[in-house]
């Protein structure tokens, strides 16, 4: 156990939970704004798939990251479209829609990597501060400020995007008319509805908020990894859903979750490479994360109350 | 018609005697060295049979890992089959052997260790077609199945071998505790603890989970390993990792130099053809299953495939020979 608690481990431990951590904050923050506007979309593994291919084969042709976050950001927006037509102009159930989306995500995802790629073939990654094109020398004294200089300025600009948007996430929400509409539709359409808000225009534009977010997770994992294979996200986004109602609809709180989620996978890898977890005990150490999750959902489940319009559709008639 | 027959036997026994010299016997045809920058393509050798193949798999059939080493397998015996990939879901996968088998196909190969159980539930239903199941060790008492398995812990001992003279420091990443995973995992571990390096394994939990597989690598590389080897269709991350921190890498299943071809240093290759000949074979002349066969270093169905792009030395490539004819001879256990 002492060889964790050295200050490279532990700084490299966390340097990994930050890592990991992204994917999962870009799309729990997303669905956070979607699930405050009474939308709740199981789709979001889906949409991170087709964001996550979008980018990985933009990057592999044009050698572009940027254009590849956009590809990603693009495809999120187009299936947001989709997923918000099918839910809040067609009323559909939102957990059946939400599953059709993932599952269309997960094939087609699978069908295109086939058909354009094949082989797994690795792109470069996306560059950390220190290697970004013209400015990354400016970079460079700052990952060399002992202790927490690699643990701070060591990542790539996505993982800086991702913490600053939540603040922004909340006071997009909190501050903002917008904000206030979401969180109208979320609580009281018909209320809304009755003092001139737009519920469907609002929760159109949740939804595609919350699912371009989900195309950005889905390419941020893509060129993190920088390779793409058969269902890439592996559940990643359920448990961004998950973190939603783990962080009680409060941005910060999914960063704590997702934070913590990230925490758990990195210390338990760590434990198992220093062999402090034996090898015999490695199925119940992976199982590890999950069970925290599901811990403090049970917990945090009877304390906190969702938006109490989640799920239901609305319409005026 | 006699004649007909006559001529399709001898050209299976042709086959068999081809595989045989290409990958059977000796310490020189156990490994191979590819020519640095070549195609690693596998050239499709003269058709085995007439007979239809379906082959259902539960990752892609381009994975550089297991899939692709059935397909590969296949493509050398001439052999083009319907293909059904990517069936992970255990479900889905008994859906696409039994369809196989009510068109009418002649042998369907469940190319995974986790379709058992449904083989158990359909094989019984088409007493006519055979089925060819593995990584499993027996074929559970069914007259219309051969089993197959990789001894991956042969080709795990001879890279753990080669490892240990690159560094005394080794990560493993590793999917499941199960089937060739862990036999190529426990005798990577033996051959190269038998050689004087400390190693330590991380089973992630998940065959195709390539996050977990990247941060598991990172966390090695983290520790200080100066080699990293890893298996299933996940260890492209760790592949990655390895390239991002010039860490040479040992591959399994298939050859990982597709992945890495400057860090690549040796790749154990399953040539399932060697055993789906004898098979075939034994399926065109009635005797539809009932046996388990495996793939040897012995038997050329494990071939050591050293990268011609990597400057390994020449000691310790006579290492990794000696252990080959070491475990050949049973003079090495690698269990």
């Amino acid at each position: 156990m002492s060889q964790f608690f050295t200050v490279s481990v532990l700084l490299a431990t966390l340097a990994t939970a930050i890592r990991f951590a992204v994917p999962y904050l870009l799309a729990a923050l997303g669905e956070t704004i979607g699930q405050r506007s009474g939308v709740l979309n199981l789709g979001v593994d889906g949409i991170m798939l087709l964001g996550g291919f979008g980018a990985y084969y933009t990057v592999l042709e044009t050698q572009s990251h940027l254009a590849g976050i956009g590809v990603g950001i693009a495809v999120g927006l187009f299936m947001g479209i989709v997923y918000a037509y099918v839910t809040v102009f067609l009323h559909a159930e939102q957990g059946i829609s939400g599953i059709g989306i993932f599952l269309f995500g997960l094939g087609f995802s699978d069908l295109l990597f086939q058909e354009l790629v094949g082989t797994p073939k690795p792109i470069k990654p996306l560059p950390t501060l220190d290697k970004l094109p013209g400015v990354g020398g400016i970079f460079e004294p700052l990952i060399d400020i002992p202790v927490v200089g690699e643990l701070l300025f060591d990542h790539n600009l996505l993982t800086y995007f991702a913490l600053l948007l939540v603040p922004f996430v909340t006071w997009l929400l909190m501050k903002t008319t917008f904000g206030m509409n979401v969180r109208a539709v979320g609580e009281n359409p018909q209320a809304a509805d009755s003092l001139g808000v737009s519920v469907a225009k609002t929760r159109f534009i949740a939804i595609l908020i919350g699912s371009s977010l989900a195309g950005l997770a889905g390419a941020t994992l893509s060129l993190q990894l920088a390779i793409f294979q058969h269902n890439l996200t592996n559940g990643l986004g359920f448990i961004a859903v998950a973190l939603v109602y783990f962080g009680a609809w409060q941005p910060r709180w999914v960063l704590a979750g997702a934070l913590l989620y990230g925490l758990v996978t990195a210390t338990r890898i760590r434990w198992q490479s220093l062999d402090i977890i034996p090898q015999s005990a490695s199925d119940i150490a992976a199982m590890a994360p999950a069970i925290i999750t599901i811990l403090a959902l049970v917990l945090l489940a009877s304390r906190v109350r969702g938006p109490a319009a989640l799920t239901k559709p609305f319409s005026r008639h | 018609m006699k004649a007909k027959r006559l001529v399709k036997l001898f050209a299976v026994i042709f086959a068999i005697a081809l595989t045989a010299a290409a990958c059977g016997g000796g310490d020189s045809t156990a490994t191979s060295t590819s020519e640095c920058g070549s195609d690693l393509a596998v050239a499709k050798g003269d058709s085995v049979t007439d007979l239809s193949v379906a082959l259902v798999a539960p990752s892609a059939k381009d994975d550089v890992a297991f899939t692709q080493s059935m397909v590969d397998s296949l493509t050398r015996l001439g052999i083009e089959p319907q293909i059904t990939d990517g069936t992970f879901v255990v479900e889905e996968a008994a859906a696409a052997i039994r369809g196989y088998a009510e068109d009418g196909v002649n042998i369907i190969i469940a190319h995974g260790t986790q379709y058992g159980g449904s083989l158990a539930e359909i094989a019984p239903d088409f007493p006519e077609t055979s089925f060819i199941w593995g990584t499993a060790s027996d074929n559970q008492g069914l007259d219309n199945v051969f089993a197959y398995f990789p001894e991956a812990d042969q080709g795990g001992y001879v890279n753990g071998v080669i490892a240990a003279s690159l560094s005394d420091n080794i990560g493993l990443v590793g999917p499941v505790e199960a089937g060739d995973a862990v036999a190529y995992i426990e005798g990577f571990i033996k051959g190269a603890e038998a050689n004087g390096a400390s190693t330590s394994a991380v089973y992630t939990g998940s065959f195709s989970d390539v996050a977990l597989a990247t941060t598991t690598a990172q966390a090695h590389a983290d520790n200080g390993v100066g080699v990293l080897t890893g298996t299933s269709q996940s260890a492209v991350g760790a592949v990655n990792v390895a390239t991002a921190n010039d860490i040479p890498w040992f591959g399994t299943q298939s050859n990982t130099e597709a992945w890495s071809s400057d860090l690549t240093v040796a790749s154990q290759v399953y040539h399932w053809d060697v055993v789906l000949a004898d098979m075939i074979t034994k399926i065109e002349s009635g005797t539809l299953g009932g046996e388990a066969m495996a793939l040897t270093l012995e038997n050329g169905g494990l071939v050591m495939e050293f990268n011609g792009c990597y400057d390994l030395s020449a000691d310790a490539k006579s290492a990794a020979e000696a252990a080959i004819a070491d475990i050949i001879a049973g003079e090495i256990a690698t269990k």
